[in-house]
C-alpha cells in the first residue's frame, strides 16, 4: 500500500516532467525551457551559492509572515467562530481582503510603509491570513452540536470544550484552510519580490528573464514550488501528529 | 387484564410505594411561539427503568434534555434526588442518540472523557474505563478509534462513557435507533440486565412500542399538540418470567396493541 502510493507519485512525476520535456524540445515557445535544462540550470545555482543566498532573502518575509498568518488567523478564526459580534465586526474584513486585486493594491502598500521588509511581510499576511480566518471560524460554527452537549452533560468546563472538542473537531478544516493559506503564502513572498523590490528568489526570476535565461528563470519557479510541496507535506505531518483520529480516509499518505 | 394502570389526564402522581429519583415539575417549554411542552408533570421511580415513548414531535427528547441539563425550561422545575437543578450534574449521565464520540480520541479516552472532566487522575480514570469496557463487552478495543467500529459497538462506547461516571440517573435519548434489529435486541437483553443490576435510575427515550414494553417498569406516554403525558402504564407481570418469554406473554401483547391503538391517531 506504502509502495503502491509513492510508485503513484513517481509515475505521475515521470509523466508532468516528460510531457515538460517534450514541450521545451517541441518547442512550445522560445521562452520555454526543457526540464532537462532547468534541472541543470537549478543545480548549477545550487552549487555556487546563487539559491542559498536567495532563499536566506526571500524566506525572511515568507516565514514571518506565514507564522503570523498561522497563529493570528487561527486566533481570530476561533474568535470569530464562537462569537456573533466578532464574526460582525471581522468577517468582512477578511472577505475583502481575500477578494482584494493585491497586485494593484501592492503600491498603496508601498507608500504607507516602504520597500521593506514590512511590506512584503504584510503582502505574504494578505495573501495568506483570509483563508486561515474563514476556514477556521466556519469550522469552529460548525462543530456539531452533540459533541458539545455531550462535553457539558459531562461537566467539561467552557475552556475545555473549547480546547478538547471545538479545537480538535475544527482541525481537519482549519489544516485545510492552512494548507491553502500557506501556499497562498509563497505566492505571496514571490509578488512582494516580483512588484516591490527584487530580491531573493523573485530576483532571479526577474533578472534571469531579462537577459534571456530562461531555464534559469524556470528552476527559481520550479524550487519554490519544491519547497512549498514539501512544507505542505510536513504540515500534514503535523496534522496527524497532533490529530491521531484526523486520519479517517482523505489523508493520502 | 393482568396489568396496573393509572389513568389520568394530566400531571399523574407517582405511586405512593416509590420513591422518586427525578420528578418533573410543571415544565412548560416554548420555542419563540411554538409550544413544545406544556406544563408536564411526571415522576421517575428510583431503580427503575420509565421510557417516554411517543410519536415524533410530542417532546420526549426536549423533555430529556431538559432534565438532563443542556436545555432550559421556560417555566418549571426539575428535581434530581429531591434537589432542584437547572444545569448537568454529577449526578445524571446521558447516552446520545448518535453516540455523540470524540472521532479522535481512542475508545479508552473516549470513556474516560468524563472523568477526566471530573478530574479524576490519568492511571485511576484509565483502570476505570478498562473495567466498564469490558463491561459492555469490548474488552481489546481499547486503544481502537470510533471509525474502526460497528454502529452497535460504538454505542457500547457510549454507554461505558455513561457508566463509567456512577451517576444515579442514566438519560438515553433513543440509543438504540441508530444500530441495526438483531444489534438492538441484544441491547434490549443487556439493559434489562443492567438495571437489574446496578442501582440507576434509568430513562430512557423511545419511539419504538414493543422496545418500551419490553425494557420498561413504567411507560410515560406523551402525545402532541399540546404536548402532555396522556397515560402512563406499569407492565406487571412479565418481567420476571426471563428475556426469553417476554416477547410472546399475553400481557406484553395487549400492552403493545394497546399503546397502539391510542397512538395510531396521532401518526399521520
Amino acid at each position: 500500500m506504502q509502495n503502491r502510493a509513492l510508485l503513484l507519485k513517481l509515475l505521475s512525476a515521470v509523466l508532468l516532467f516528460g510531457a515538460w520535456e517534450i514541450a521545451g524540445r517541441v518547442p512550445v515557445s522560445f521562452a520555454f525551457p526543457t526540464f532537462l535544462e532547468s534541472m541543470a540550470a537549478l543545480v548549477r545555482m545550487t552549487l555556487d551559492g546563487t539559491m542559498l543566498t536567495a532563499y536566506a532573502e526571500t524566506l525572511k518575509p515568507l516565514a514571518i509572515g506565514v507564522a503570523i498568518s498561522a497563529f493570528l488567523g487561527i486566533a481570530i478564526g476561533l474568535w470569530v467562530g464562537l462569537s456573533k459580534f466578532f464574526d460582525w465586526l471581522f468577517s468582512p474584513i477578511f472577505i475583502v481582503m481575500q477578494a482584494a486585486p493585491l497586485a494593484a493594491l501592492i503600491p498603496l502598500l508601498v507608500l504607507a510603509y516602504g520597500i521593506g521588509l514590512t511590506s512584503k511581510v504584510l503582502v505574504v499576511c494578505i495573501m495568506a491570513m483570509p483563508v486561515i480566518v474563514l476556514n477556521t471560524s466556519g469550522a469552529v460554527r460548525n462543530t456539531p452540536e452533540s459533541y458539545k452537549e455531550m462535553g457539558r452533560s459531562f461537566l467539561a468546563s467552557d475552556l475545555s470544550i473549547l480546547v478538547r472538542i471545538i479545537i480538535p473537531a475544527a482541525s481537519p478544516v482549519i489544516f485545510a484552510g492552512l494548507r491553502l493559506g500557506i501556499s497562498a503564502g509563497f505566492i505571496g513572498a514571490i509578488l512582494s519580490e516580483l512588484k516591490i523590490t527584487p530580491t531573493g528568489v523573485g530576483d532571479i526570476i526577474t533578472y534571469s528573464r531579462s537577459i534571456a535565461d530562461y531555464p534559469s528563470m524556470y528552476a527559481a519557479i520550479f524550487s519554490i514550488i519544491l519547497l512549498a510541496v514539501l512544507f505542505l507535506n510536513l504540515l500534514e505531518k503535523i496534522e496527524l501528529a497532533l490529530f491521531k483520529g484526523n486520519e479517517r480516509g482523505y489523508v493520502s499518505d | 387484564m393482568a396489568m396496573s394502570q393509572i389513568k389520568e389526564e394530566s400531571a399523574p402522581a407517582a405511586s405512593a410505594e416509590f420513591e422518586s429519583a427525578v420528578s418533573v415539575k410543571n415544565i412548560t417549554k416554548n420555542y419563540g411561539d411554538v409550544e413544545a411542552l406544556r406544563d408536564m408533570s411526571l415522576e421517575f421511580p428510583r431503580g427503575q427503568l420509565t421510557s417516554l415513548l411517543g410519536p415524533s414531535g410530542c417532546g420526549k427528547t426536549t423533555l430529556l434534555k431538559i432534565i438532563a441539563g443542556l436545555l432550559e425550561p421556560t417555566s418549571g422545575t426539575v428535581e434530581v434526588g429531591g434537589k432542584e437543578v437547572t444545569d448537568p450534574g454529577p449526578d445524571r449521565a446521558f447516552v446520545f442518540q448518535d453516540f455523540a464520540l470524540l472521532p479522535w480520541a481512542s475508545v479508552i479516552r473516549n470513556v474516560a472523557f468524563g472523568l477526566e472532566m471530573r478530574g479524576v487522575a490519568a492511571s485511576e480514570r484509565e483502570a476505570i474505563a478498562e473495567k466498564y469496557i469490558k463491561d459492555v463487552g469490548l474488552a481489546g478495543f481499547e486503544n481502537a478509534y470510533p471509525h474502526e467500529l460497528s454502529g452497535g459497538m460504538r454505542q457500547r462506547v457510549g454507554l461505558a462513557r455513561a457508566l463509567s461516571v456512577d451517576a444515579d440517573v442514566l438519560l438515553m435519548d433513543e440509543p438504540f435507533s441508530a444500530v441495526d434489529e438483531q444489534t438492538r435486541r441484544k441491547f434490549q437483553e443487556d439493559l434489562l440486565a443492567l438495571v437489574q443490576n446496578e442501582n440507576k435510575t434509568f430513562l430512557f427515550v423511545t419511539h419504538s412500542i414493543e422496545e418500551a414494553v419490553y425494557v420498561s417498569d413504567q411507560i410515560a406516554i406523551l402525545l402532541p399538540r399540546p404536548s402532555r403525558v396522556s397515560e402512563i402504564i406499569r407492565p406487571s407481570s412479565f418481567r420476571n418470567k426471563g428475556v426469553d418469554n417476554i416477547r410472546r406473554d399475553p400481557e406484553y401483547l395487549d400492552i403493545v396493541d394497546e399503546i397502539w391503538a391510542s397512538l395510531r391517531s396521532y401518526v399521520e
